[in-house]
């Protein structure tokens, strides 16, 4: 089984005729996605090369298709507008790609969703894979395997490592979700144990942290009382220097706050198996489904 | 992106929150003539570093006449300014703010940042003005009082009454305060900024209030819409590999340690800096050269890394997915005509036609070992550094 993602997931692509967006719908489809419709405004009507129907509004490509979920390909300044078009259309899964979406934007949207049905993955994310059934984002589909863990994690490529450290073992992963690198994102980590807690096809969860903010220690609380599942973490920047945002946004130790010192200590102070090295997350989930 | 406090008074202005009359120089006759135009006996002249502590490192001192102006402007333009927030190599002066004088009857605090965890801006107020705000948030956490601001409704005047009555401001300062918090909330969101921090904001002896000090930062994803802010980027305050990186838009930060790295994507650039250092290594920099990998990619990110005369040894660390690891073999390959690595370079690529592209390097008949995984590349690299 899965969470967010399955065989039933039915997908919009917002931005569907830029570059970003068009590839990334050609390798969505290939690893078998159902990709129902795309939205771009002004070409509505029309159809992508692959046949895949243009709509100029999410709500008529939601009534066109019989979507539930969207992707957002759609560049910065017009991004924080395109996730609140798929909220207003009431889908149930929002997926935004898109990095550098201004944190005022993003304060606005999260005030515009209060009391609505969608949850928003991202933005600055890979997006939701869920190997065998539905891949919606940019990582690359081969290197993920069906299975029983599951993975959440504000990076990127260093999720594909985690997973490619899963699968060259034998592990395969049941959703693996990003995030996001962004100070405010759509879904956290807390959220999304609630979800894996449930699944009874996942059996275990890696959970790839990084400075900045203090989501891991509110995951480590939450999970401390909740998760019996077994967790795996690494917190990426234990070597960065504070005051300086290391690539993603949300990334910065900011006045002596959102070190990976005091994230790894709330974690273990939790009960939860904590990886030094970022090469060791697949060693230490293959031991802890063992015991 | 950070600005001088000059600048973040001219913004200041803009919006009325109330400042010192004062204005920026460049050089000692500069500062002599603003200080002319200003109504006071007394002048106050600043250095401009983007750092704090700027007062206990001798850069923030006061003049009782033109000529101390003068003299003083002498000392400060031109020292290397050293203070908690500069690191020991310290900062050059180039720039000062001469100021009037302010009667000062009490020294308070106000920041106001983003709440991340309720995506809700927070202003932060505290009477212990002048002292270090993190120093009196972990020792005397109750000395500093939030009040959250409802994003689209925005600061109401109920909120900055309670902020002044909690300062202890009383009859015309809590209205002057009132006017201030507002107006100091509409200049933080217009311009997009991140952090917005006044350490002192004073109360005069008239009982105005108004910015002593000020600090602006910006957030850097949304400059795109405030073309008066990104002309404001002061370059010599920079680290100048990092500009050279970012004309090639590559996310470039130094660091002290002797390993170049060059990976895709953040996350497993951070990691791999970490890697590195628990296998006996310190990482040179953080490189993050993003999803295209190509010759020219690498090739400015190699440029950059081999400039740092530190530098003992270089891992490249890149996780191909949808970017096929053959392609940026070659690109590493034709990088190396077109640079010269003068350092042990160990390179690791995973993903994505990984055994081609260990083939190419294999045959390229240059000289760099090759990592089968991210552990082993660690620790081909910190051998390296140790032979």
């Amino acid at each position: 089984m899965s969470i967010l993602v399955d065989n039933h997931t039915r997908l919009i692509v917002q931005g569907i005729t830029g570059g970003e967006g068009s590839f990334h719908t050609q390798q969505m489809v290939e690893y078998g996605t159902q990709v129902v419709a795309g939205v771009t405004p002004g070409k509505g009507g029309q159809k992508t090369e692959a046949g895949i129907p243009i709509f100029n509004t999410v709500a008529d490509a939601k009534a066109g298709t019989n979507a539930n979920t969207s992707v957002i390909f759609v560049p910065p300044p017009f991004a924080a507008d395109a996730i609140m078009e798929a909220v207003d259309a009431d889908l149930d899964l929002v997926i935004c790609i898109t990095e550098g979406i201004p944190v005022k934007d993003m304060v606005m949207v999260k005030t515009y969703m209060r009391g609505r049905k969608t949850r928003l993955i991202g933005p600055n994310c890979p997006g939701v894979i869920s190997p065998g059934m539905a891949k919606i984002g940019i990582m690359p589909g081969f290197i993920h395997q069906a299975g029983n863990v599951g993975v959440i994690s504000r990076s990127g490529t260093l999720t594909y490592e985690a997973v490619h450290q899963l699968t060259t073992r034998g592990i395969g992963q049941s959703t693996c979700i990003g995030i996001g690198g962004d100070p405010v994102n759509g879904t956290n980590f807390i959220d999304l144990l609630k979800l894996f807690k449930d699944d009874p096809d996942t059996d275990a969860v890696v959970l790839i942290g990084e400075i900045g903010g203090n989501a891991e220690e509110e995951a480590a609380a939450w999970a401390q009382a909740n998760f019996k599942k077994p967790i795996v973490s690494f917190i990426a920047g234990q070597t960065a220097p504070p005051g300086r945002r290391m690539g993603h946004a949300g990334a910065i130790i900011s006045g002596g706050k959102g070190t990976a010192a005091d994230k790894i200590k709330a974690l273990r102070d939790a009960g939860i198996i904590v990886s030094d090295s970022p090469a060791t997350i697949g060693e230490l989930i293959e031991k802890a489904l063992k015991n | 992106m950070k600005i001088h406090e000059y600048q973040a008074k001219e913004i200041f202005r803009k919006y009325n929150v109330p400042v010192p009359n004062g204005h920026v120089a460049f050089t000692a006759d500069e500062a002599v003539a603003v200080a002319k135009t200003l109504a006071s006996n007394v002048y106050v002249v600043k250095a401009q570093i983007h750092a704090g502590g700027r007062g206990k490192g001798g850069g923030v001192k006061l003049a009782k006449s033109l000529e101390e102006v003068k003299t003083i402007a002498d000392q400060i333009l031109g020292m290397t300014l050293v203070t908690h927030q500069t690191g020991p190599e310290g900062k050059l002066v180039q720039r000062l703010l001469v100021e009037e004088g302010v009667d000062i009857k009490r020294e308070l605090y106000v920041g106001i940042v983003l709440d991340r965890q309720l995506g809700k801006d927070v202003f932060m107020i505290s009477t212990e003005g002048g002292m270090e705000i993190e120093k009196v948030a972990a020792e005397t956490p109750e000395k500093i009082i939030k009040e959250w601001v409802e994003p689209g409704i925005g600061l109401q005047p109920f909120q900055a009454r309670k902020m002044a009555y909690a300062l202890g401001l009383e009859g015309n300062q809590v209205r002057s305060a009132v006017k201030f918090f507002i107006a100091l909330y509409n200049a933080f969101t217009a311009s997009d900024s991140t952090l917005t921090e006044i350490n002192p904001l004073v109360v005069t002896g008239a009982g105005d209030v108004i910015a002593l000090d000020a600090k602006m930062n910006f957030d850097d994803n949304a400059l795109f819409r405030h073309k008066e802010i990104m002309e404001l980027r002061d370059l010599s305050e920079e680290e100048p590999s990092e500009i050279e990186a970012s004309k090639y838009n590559l996310n470039y930060i130094k660091l002290d340690g002797n390993v170049g790295c060059m990976v895709n994507g953040a996350g497993l650039a951070m990691g791999t800096m970490d890697i590195i250092k628990l296998h006996g290594g310190e990482p040179a920099n953080f490189l993050d050269v993003g999803g295209v990998a190509n010759a020219e990619t690498v090739a400015n990110g190699f440029r950059i890394i081999m400039n740092d005369p530190n530098v003992k040894a270089v891992l490249i660390n890149i996780f191909g997915g949808i970017v096929r690891c053959d392609r940026v073999a070659q690109g590493v390959i034709d990088a190396l005509k077109l640079v010269q690595v003068d350092a042990p370079l160990v390179v690791r690529l995973e993903g994505t036609n990984a055994k081609e592209a260990a083939e190419l390097l294999e045959n390229s008949g240059l000289d760099f070992l090759v990592a089968t995984s991210l552990e082993d590349a660690a620790k081909k690299v910190t051998a390296a550094i140790k032979e």
